[in-house]
């Protein structure tokens, strides 16, 4: 399999303009995506890292894309700030290129929203080598075409990413974790829907099948407590409370609970469809953000099941004859495609 | 059968305006310096008969324009001249709202706030709340990734919309993501928020709405200066706080909303909103430290809103700042630049010497936490040559924006007002791919045509704004 290496954005518009079909490559932490298909080259972008910019003050970094969110991570947490849509992946070494390419949050998106909403701005190279710019540098802008949002679960398909800008928040000062668990599925998803409706600014809302909900809370030490025992009177249960909840949840968000399975996909979740999920072949599996988004693992019959239901997915990891489902739709996506991609050398279509 | 022949055949009299009288309202957005004359207006009241007509301009290659409320502040809603202008007013339907799933399917007309209203009975509120939101519409919200004062914390529209449908330049009708917050693939949906009706009309919007806060705590301090408000502003960041909001008010801004509103604010060289919001236990231990950061911050008066009626007392005056400030004038234009929130000091600085240099006055009403500028240029567009002159600082501002590492607009769009500065904000291969998605989407360039990119330097206004472009395309 060809592979080149690119660390400069003048080596990517090189590459580019040298090679009919490419698959960019961050740390390759998606293989199912990243692994090149017959007749492509692999583009590998590990090198072209580091942070270009970031001002705490302004709550804004700007940095290449196959920079590990490991390094980005742990810079913002120096002054104490965090990516508040907890990317999955860090310690398998995602890079920010493929963490937006794929579009993936993590459990305290819950909070604050995902992916999409902290991508400020980005600098990719087209189809042709050329390289564009679209966003911006600051927390607030509307100025031209938003090309940064059309990156995010873009798969490399428009372009492949450089730079790319985003917004950060102070990180809380304290954080716990209520665990509960449930006697039955029907009376935890109850408890979930009643959750997600109130005003409790929890950063994560988990549920864990069958019927155990993970509950974290972050702010000040001093309001912690009381906040702990509202969520425990409002769940009629006392539960299993973590004070020291980190690590928890970085396993959580490194998707590690799906280590044994062959698959992994991302499934875009409802509550009302989690019955229906539930009765699905699916191997280990965690609902996240309220149950926005489910991450599981599966083997091919639960893969098949996925098809077969038309449900929407992504896989991440595994062997997928076709690892996006449904493809974007035709009538919006190829006119894009073929502005950004006229020649067609990168992944879909 | 010609062009209106057939449009006749969709809509019936009432509903699509060709006569000079009836057209005369629709000549202009909220930017009334710009006027063109569209063909005809037509009053959908079902997407079915907005992709009809778009289909009909595609056959005809005849312009159109969508239009909500028309309060666009950039000409962004400006009639094509001899094209169609699709008003949707009427298309004002909160189609579903599922307080369980969070979410409301609306049509594009429906008015902003009415989404907040009929959600406020579950707990729950539609968070984009620009100061037009007691009349402006989610179509235009849609197009121009409106914002408002909560943008910092919750973002603008693109990260409350869940789903579009959409009907091309061409006339083909597609649904882009989902009913779920997370998605896969492209975010086409995301992508389509922001681009000022360029590439398509929104038939239908899928929103998420949110838990309203349980507590407010709200804070007017009062300064000596438009500096020491803007520092308090990065000392709030700098504590670890993150507010709901923080805008600041001028002197000239507070005067106005004074005597307009009577919201009993001082009358000081600056004015500091903070507002947090969050679960009650968490606000009191935040609002201890901004008791403390805003004390060291040299605030010579703060007053803290004891009751929902105080705090509504201190928004009032600051939401009606903008129209409040066409009584100290005929004619303003209002800017939107931003600039990185460490800079805010230098750019109202350069603004105030700008003001001087033209002999114009300029309010300064902002959201502080984006460092989104919203400097009022007032002018009386009766005196020859005060618009042309107000133009001419208003653009100075652009580019003071672009060149402290901002943007030439936070909330406002681009419209036909600020296309000429786009070549400042972005090179020429940046406006060059933004060409390209438009020509692929709308091979006619039917959509909007003349907004946003731009064209070699023809204003809709006749004294015409001073575009770059020579030095551009030189
Ligand atoms: C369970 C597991 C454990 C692992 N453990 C380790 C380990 O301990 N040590 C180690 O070194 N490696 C490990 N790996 C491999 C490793 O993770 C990766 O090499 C890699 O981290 C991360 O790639 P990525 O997340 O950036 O996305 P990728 O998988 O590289 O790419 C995801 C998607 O993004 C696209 N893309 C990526 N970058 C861009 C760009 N700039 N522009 C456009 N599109 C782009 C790709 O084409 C693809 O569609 C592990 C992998 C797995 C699955
Ligand atoms: C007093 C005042 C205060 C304001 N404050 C704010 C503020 O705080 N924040 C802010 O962001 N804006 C503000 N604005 C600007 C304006 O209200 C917003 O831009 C608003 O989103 C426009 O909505 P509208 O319904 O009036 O749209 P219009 O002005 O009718 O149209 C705006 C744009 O949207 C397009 N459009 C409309 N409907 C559709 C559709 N269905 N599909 C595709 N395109 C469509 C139009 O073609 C046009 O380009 C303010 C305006 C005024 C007058």
């Amino acid at each position: 399999m060809p592979e080149v290496f690119a660390s400069s954005l003048e080596e990517v518009q090189e590459t580019v303009r040298a090679h009919p079909r490419l698959r960019p490559k961050g740390g390759g932490s998606k293989p199912a995506l990243s692994s090149p298909q017959e007749g492509e080259t692999l583009l590998n972008l590990s090198g072209l890292r580091g942070i270009l910019e970031y001002a705490p003050e302004e709550f804004v970094f700007t940095a290449y894309a196959g920079t590990p969110l490991k390094e980005i991570e742990e810079t913002l947490r120096t002054h104490g700030q965090y990516l508040p849509f907890h990317p999955p992946l860090v310690e398998q070494g995602a890079t920010l290129g493929g963490t937006v390419a794929a579009g993936l949050s993590g459990p305290m998106r819950e909070r604050f929203g995902g992916l999409r909403d902290f991508i400020l701005g980005v600098r990719f190279v087209d189809g042709e080598g050329r390289a564009v710019r679209g966003g911006g540098k600051v927390v607030k802008n509307a100025a031209g075409f938003p090309f940064h949002r059309l990156m995010v679960g873009s798969l490399g398909a428009l372009g492949v990413m450089v730079e790319l800008s985003f917004k950060v928040f102070p990180y809380p000062r304290a954080t716990r974790t209520l665990r509960v668990g449930l006697a039955k599925r029907a009376e935890a998803l109850a408890a979930l829907e009643h959750l997600r409706t109130l005003p409790l600014d929890l950063l994560a809302l988990d549920l864990v099948p069958p019927a155990t909900l993970e509950i974290r809370l972050g702010g000040f030490p001093e309001s912690l407590e009381k906040r702990v025992q509202r969520l425990q009177s409002l769940l009629q249960r006392e539960g299993e409370v973590l004070r020291e909840d980190e690590a928890h949840w970085e396993g959580v968000r490194n998707l590690a609970f799906l280590k044994e399975s062959p698959i992994w996909v991302k499934v875009p979740s409802r509550l009302d469809l989690i019955p229906m999920l539930e009765g699905l072949p699916l191997g280990p599996r965690r609902y996240l953000a309220g149950g926005e988004l489910l991450y599981a693992g599966l083997d091919p019959e639960g893969l098949r099941a996925l098809r077969e239901r038309a449900i929407p997915h992504l896989v991440l990891k595994g062997e997928a004859q076709q690892a996006l489902y449904p493809p974007p739709p035709e009538a919006f996506f190829a006119p894009i495609k073929r502005a950004l991609d006229p020649k067609g050398r990168f992944p879909l279509g | 059968m010609g062009f209106l022949e057939e449009l006749r055949t969709l809509f019936p009299p009432g509903r699509l305006l060709t006569k000079e009288a009836e057209l005369a309202p629709y000549e202009s957005d909220a930017l009334t310096a710009y006027r063109k004359r569209p063909l005809a207006v037509a009053l959908p009241e079902r997407k079915e008969e907005v992709v009809e007509a778009v289909r009909l301009c595609y056959r005809h290659g005849v312009p159109f324009v969508a239009r909500g409320s028309g309060t666009s502040l950039s000409g962004g809603s400006l009639p094509v001249e001899g094209g169609l202008v699709l008003a949707l007013n009427r298309m004002n339907r909160i189609l579903r709202l599922d307080p369980k799933a969070r979410m409301a399917v609306v049509e594009p007309g429906v008015v902003n706030l009415e989404v907040s209203r009929r959600a406020a009975p579950f707990g729950l509120y539609y968070a984009p709340d620009p100061s037009s939101q007691p009349i402006s519409t989610l179509g235009g919200n849609v197009a121009f990734n409106s914002g408002g004062a909560h943008c910092l914390k919750y973002g603008m529209t693109a990260g409350h919309v869940l789903a579009l449908e959409v009907v091309t330049p061409k006339g083909e009708v597609v649904r882009l993501g989902g009913e779920s917050l997370e998605g896969v693939g492209p975010d086409l949906h995301g992508f389509f928020v922001g681009t000022e009706g360029l590439l398509g009309v929104a038939l239908e919007i899928t929103l998420r709405l949110l838990p309203k806060p349980e507590a407010y705590h709200t804070l007017l301090a009062a300064y000596g200066s438009l500096e020491a408000a803007g520092n308090a502003v990065s000392q709030v960041i700098r504590s670890g706080l993150l507010p709901g909001a923080m805008e600041i008010m001028d002197r000239l801004a507070i005067e106005a909303a004074e005597a307009a509103v009577k919201a009993g604010y001082p009358q000081v060289e600056a004015l500091l909103i903070v507002e947090l919001e969050g679960p009650k236990e968490e606000v009191e231990e935040e609002a201890k430290l901004l008791a403390q950061v805003i004390q060291e911050s040299g605030a010579t008066e703060v007053r803290i809103a004891q009751s929902e009626a105080e705090r509504q007392a201190i928004w009032k005056g600051r939401k009606a700042a903008f129209s409040a400030v066409g009584r100290l004038s005929p004619d303003y234009l209002v800017q939107d630049g931003v600039v990185p929130r460490s800079r805010l000091g230098e750019a109202l600085r350069e603004i105030r010497r700008l003001s001087q240099a033209y002999g114009l006055r300029v309010a300064n009403v902002f959201h502080a936490g984006d460092g989104n500028l919203h400097p009022l240029v007032l002018y009386d567009g009766k005196k020859p040559g005060e618009l042309e002159r107000a133009e001419e600082l208003a653009g100075e501002i652009l580019k003071l924006c672009v060149r402290l590492g901002g943007s030439l607009t936070g909330e406002h769009g681009i419209g036909v007002e600020k296309k000429g500065y786009m070549p400042k904000m972005f090179a020429p291969e940046d406006l060059l791919a933004m060409e390209r998605v438009k020509e692929a989407l709308d091979p006619k360039g039917l959509a909007n045509r003349g907004k946003v990119l731009p064209d070699h330097g023809q204003s809709p206004h006749q004294g015409g704004l001073k575009t770059d472009l020579g030095e551009l395309y030189a």
